[in-house]
């Protein structure tokens, strides 16, 4: 069976495309190939800057034979009819076979579709594979029509057979024609040589200084980088990612390693390291007994008759323009930060944060008043809390930030020290971004966890102020992440926090930054107002009686068409934070039940548990959502659920029936039996107990003490029937069932619970 | 890396080398265009030029100028006013990138010793309404060029699609003949009898604009600027094709564009000005954009744009 090669040789391929491409041509090229019936053994891809290839082993010779049998119209069916079903089948007349069936006879046709040998399929496949390639960007050149990354120049393919013979696969896209060349290292081996199977192909490529496959040249470039570093006492600061593109820059991997000028050792490690890596692909190489990053690692695409010098001396004087522009930065922004920063956070006040919003100043003053207001809950200082919001963003100024964005937070962490500011303010500087997501680490230091807080809350209720919540998997602002963000600092650092009166506050402060972009004196004042009544004592129902009481309606609103809409009345402004806060915590709810369901917790426990009250206090719902969830895990959990759940049935039916509330008055002298009296005995002791154990938010004690009550229950149904003649005797059961079904619903909502 | 006999000596010669060469090509050797311009894509040579089906071929340098790039002549590396040197090809011949390399070698960049890649770059100009796909070059990781094959310009497709070599001139001299600071680049022959260097010309002028671009421009002026220029291109557009005193059809594309770069340099001055802030920069270039879109609706219907009566 022949082996089949494909190579794309093409411009220069981007680095972060190539090994996505080499994939979908594999895919794409071995599914055509079995779709036309052409099945094989295996298949592999390859690529590299110019080239994708992909080799196929143990392809069909040709596609088999097909028969296929077909029923046709009756015998007497309109000429029309038969005529359709000739063409529609391919065949003539005289082939059709008649046959006898219960409503008369009947045409059928035998078609057969020979088989066709594979260089036909390959073709085929091969073209539609080429003209439907899904490249992330493509685009055309010259006068051709043809899409690809970059300028396509030469189709190799050829199918090798058993006996080693090759053949060139006659196909031609826009005037590129398959052949059975191609062309080594662009400067190394200049030239075209002919390639007969893939195992030639793949050491003639060597032999023309090129590495075809991308993980062998990863691992060469990672085994020079080490080795050098190595035997200078050094190593090389791991990055998978930098490795992977710049294993996609190369087809001739020659790792160099370098020196960083003296005068740039002092920068800080991370801007050493983001400058060498975004500017020039740079590996860092740190000495592992001061942690430092003395030198760094360049990957050539050559070997040079001078050992890499020149090119070696050319990347170094590259880097040091480039270090010699972060150092400017970093001493410009030193003498800010030495200064205390204030320029950089005047500047704020010119940079939009988003044009329903305002700018990232206002946005300051609210998570500064979030951040004070959220401290108490989170053990911190509610001075240093405020210091620390206003302090979080400045570094979004500093000249470092602009330059590298990616070095936000981290700049603001060492201008605070520079500053002489606080730890904990220097800390909440970095910290306050994260968590970035799920597996990113959650900031434990009070003051870091209140800024954090705040800055994530004030996002979510700006956008849902403004209605820009996520839609399907549209969520541009990251508030998911913003939301998920929230829960794990909440509910990781254990604080007690009603999120509903952060929730209202951020919301009126995002509110009245809509509206003080609105211009609008009357409706800014009005909520001003609002906002800090919310903040004072009385809280929300003060701020919501403000909005009630001012006559925003009579405001004509003259822009922004969506917010005239949310807000025709004052009433109805009121209405509005009321509903997007429910809104809002409902978002937090179904972002907590996906945070939850990753732990193992089923999303009916969640339910259950977010039916109490108190479901804002996203620890506590945690809290007894795991414990609930452990409980249904044990044997007395899952048969207490069905004893709830029979006493529940019970209880509805008679309640039905009956038209009265079983809910009070269960007797212990209307008891007949031991069971029942037994019943009473287990609820009388363990009630209170649990009662106690819940108020006290220590539910591992209240799902114990509800499972001694797992065999009483059990015990009652088995020997009691509820539904006696007795009216006295059955009240008192049915009484008796509503003081288990009143228990249980203390702990969670099971009725909400599946099973 | 100035040690092989073969290297230029100066700035001007890197300039005259690429000149021949590109002659050598067949390129038609163009002179900067008459006009403010940010860079060498703004000359209609290139932009103009790679709209329609006639093919095309030139080379030539551009004076440049980014008012915000001004540092009083004191950077080593940056300067309001600086050269771009511009290849337009169209259509984009299959050999473009052996040519730009030949290009290299033919400054004296021994392609031996050096580590030349074609980097991920893709290119896109807001205020042109244009975009390509293509490489910026490095040489020993360093950029000397940016290679593009133009997609789309002033909101037409490219067919043929061009392809654009440009090369920041300063930059690639300092490299090509070992300086760290381009102020001190020869721009002449140092053995001249009066050698002159890059600063010798230019320090003093960049001081001069620099001051004016960042403090002294009169900005209500400059607005003024850019109101006249933007609804002037309009007016050309909108005179009727048939000019009555001649009798022939005279669409005035060129004309046109060249206020709609008049506007695009006033805006930068009013950029570098600071009189600009965020939320206005993206609608001033809209209406920048707007105008290279008319310019580029009106090409296409010129002899030059490929119309055919």
């Amino acid at each position: 069976m022949p082996d089949l090669l494909i190579e794309l040789f093409s411009e220069e391929i981007p680095a972060r495309m190539q090994s996505r491409a080499a994939g979908d041509l594999r895919t794409r090229m071995t599914d055509g190939l079995v779709e036309a019936g052409l099945t094989y053994a295996g298949a592999a891809a390859f690529s590299t800057p110019r080239r994708l290839t992909l080799t196929v082993q143990g392809l069909l010779a040709a596609s088999p034979t097909t028969h296929e049998e077909r029923k046709g119209p009756h015998t007497d069916a309109p000429e029309k009819a038969i005529e359709g079903f000739l063409r529609g089948a391919g065949v003539s007349r005289d082939a059709l076979e008649v046959r006898d069936e219960k409503k008369g006879q009947v045409y059928f046709a035998r078609i057969t579709k020979p088989g066709r040998p594979a260089d036909v399929i390959v073709a085929e496949v091969l073209e539609s594979v080429i003209r439907n390639f899904p490249w992330p960007k493509s685009m055309r050149w010259g006068s051709g029509s043809l899409r690809w990354v970059r300028p396509l120049h030469s189709i190799l393919c050829v199918l090798t057979d058993d006996a080693g013979e090759a053949s060139v696969v006659a196909m031609e896209v826009d005037g590129i024609k398959a052949d059975n060349s191609t062309e080594g290292h662009r400067f190394m081996a200049p030239g075209a040589f002919k390639v007969t199977s893939f195992d030639q192909y793949q050491s003639a490529l060597r032999a023309h200084h090129v590495i075809l496959d991308a993980d062998e040249r990863a691992e060469a470039i990672w085994q020079d980088a080490t080795n050098q570093a190595f035997a200078a006492g050094l190593e090389v600061v791991e990055d998978r990612g930098l490795l992977a593109e710049v294993a996609g820059l190369v087809e001739w991997p020659v790792a160099l390693m370098g020196e960083i000028g003296a005068e740039f050792l002092d920068l800080p490690p991370e801007v050493l390291q983001t400058s060498m890596k975004e500017h020039q692909k740079f590996f860092s190489v740190k000495n592992p007994k001061t942690g430092r990053i003395e030198r760094f690692i360049t990957v050539a695409n050559r070997e040079t008759a001078d050992n890499g010098a020149t090119i070696l001396g050319g990347n170094q004087k590259v880097l040091s323009a480039r270090l010699a522009d972060a150092k400017f930065f970093w001493q410009n922004d030193l003498r800010v930060a030495e200064t205390g920063g204030q320029p950089w956070l005047d500047a704020l006040d010119n940079v939009t944060f988003h044009n329903k919003l305002g700018s990232q100043a206002e946005r300051i003053d609210r998570i500064a008043a979030l951040a004070r207001e959220v401290a108490p809950a989170v053990g911190a200082d509610p001075d240093l809390a405020e210091q620390a919001a206003r302090w979080a963003k400045a570094d979004l100024s500093s000249e470092m930030v602009n330059e590298f964005p990616e070095l936000q937070g981290l700049m603001g962490r060492y201008y605070a020290e520079a500053a002489g500011m606080p730890a904990e303010v220097a800390a909440a500087a970095q910290g306050h971004y994260s968590p970035l997501g799920p597996s990113d680490d959650v900031p434990a230091a009070p003051v870091s966890v209140a800024v954090a807080l705040a800055d994530k809350l004030d996002i979510l209720t700006g956008f849902w102020v403004i209605d820009e919540k996520p839609t399907g998997s549209k969520d541009p602002f990251a508030l998911r992440r913003a939301a998920l963000g929230i829960i794990r600092l909440v509910v990781e650092n254990g604080v007690t926090l009603p999120i509903s009166t952060p929730i209202t506050i951020s919301m009126l402060l995002s509110m009245k930054a809509c509206v003080d972009l609105l211009e609008k004196k009357k409706i800014e004042d009005t909520f001003q107002e609002a906002g800090s009544a919310a903040l004072s004592n009385d809280g929300l129902l003060s701020a919501l009686n403000i909005l009630k009481s001012a006559k925003l309606g009579d405001v004509p609103l003259r822009t922004e068409a969506d917010f005239v809409a949310i807000m025709p009345t004052a009433n109805r402004g009121a209405e509005i934070v009321k509903a997007r806060n429910d809104d809002l915590l409902s978002f937090f709810h179904d972002r907590l039940k996906v945070y939850l369901r990753d732990q193992g917790i089923r999303h009916d426990v969640i339910d259950a548990c977010i039916a109490m009250p108190g479901n804002d206090d996203l620890a506590l719902l945690v809290k007894r959502a795991t414990a609930l969830s452990d409980f249904l895990k044990t044997d007395d959990g899952e048969n207490l659920l069905q004893g709830f759940k029979r006493a529940n049935n019970i209880l509805t039916q008679a309640e039905e029936k009956d038209g009265v509330e079983y809910s009070y008055g269960a007797d212990i002298k209307f008891a007949e039996t031991d069971e029942e009296r037994a019943l009473f005995a287990a609820l009388d002791a363990q009630t209170p107990i649990i009662t106690a154990a819940l108020t006290s938010e220590d539910f591992a004690s209240a799902m114990s003490a509800m499972a001694t009550l797992r065999a009483p229950i059990d015990a009652f149904f088995e020997a009691v029937q509820v539904n006696t003649d007795s009216s006295i005797v059955r009240r008192n059961r049915l009484n008796l069932l509503s003081r288990i079904r009143r228990i249980c619903l203390e702990v969670a909502d099971l009725t909400r619970v599946e099973g | 890396m100035a040690e092989n006999g073969n290297n230029p000596r100066s700035f001007q010669e890197i300039i005259l080398r690429l000149q021949a060469y590109w002659a050598e090509q067949g390129c038609a050797m163009l002179q900067p265009y008459d006009m403010e311009v940010g860079a060498g894509t703004f000359h209609p040579a290139t932009t103009l030029r790679s709209l329609g089906s006639r093919p095309w071929a030139a080379a030539y340098v551009q004076p440049s100028r980014r008012p915000t790039d001004g540092r009083y002549g004191d950077s080593p590396n940056r300067w309001q006013h600086y050269y771009q040197y511009q290849v337009i090809i169209k259509p984009s011949p299959p050999d473009l990138q052996a040519l730009y390399l030949g290009s290299l070698s033919a400054i004296g960049i021994d392609m031996d010793l050096h580590d030349i890649r074609f980097v991920e770059d893709d290119w896109e100009s807001p205020t042109l309404g244009a975009w390509g796909l293509g490489w910026e070059v490095w040489c020993d990781g360093m950029e000397v060029s940016q290679f593009t094959y133009f997609q789309q310009v002033g909101g037409h497709d490219c067919a043929p699609v061009s392809g654009e070599l440009t090369y920041g001139l300063e930059r690639l001299a300092m490299y090509v003949l070992g300086y760290d600071d381009g102020n001190e680049l020869p721009f002449n022959d140092p053995d001249a009898p009066i050698p002159l260097t890059y600063g010798d010309v230019f320090r003093e002028a960049e001081a001069q604009y620099a001051r004016w671009n960042f403090d002294v421009a009169d900005t209500d002026m400059l607005l003024q600027h850019f109101i006249d220029a933007e609804a002037e291109c309009a007016r050309i557009l909108e005179v009727p094709d048939i000019d009555p005193k001649t009798g022939r059809r005279i669409v005035m594309a060129l004309p046109a564009y060249d206020q709609c770069i008049k506007a695009s340099h006033v805006f930068n001055l009013l950029d570098a000005r600071g009189v600009i802030s965020v939320t206005e920069r993206q609608a001033y270039i809209g209406r920048v954009r707007a105008l290279a879109k008319k310019c580029a609706d009106a090409f296409v219907m010129t002899l030059a744009g490929g119309w055919a009566a």
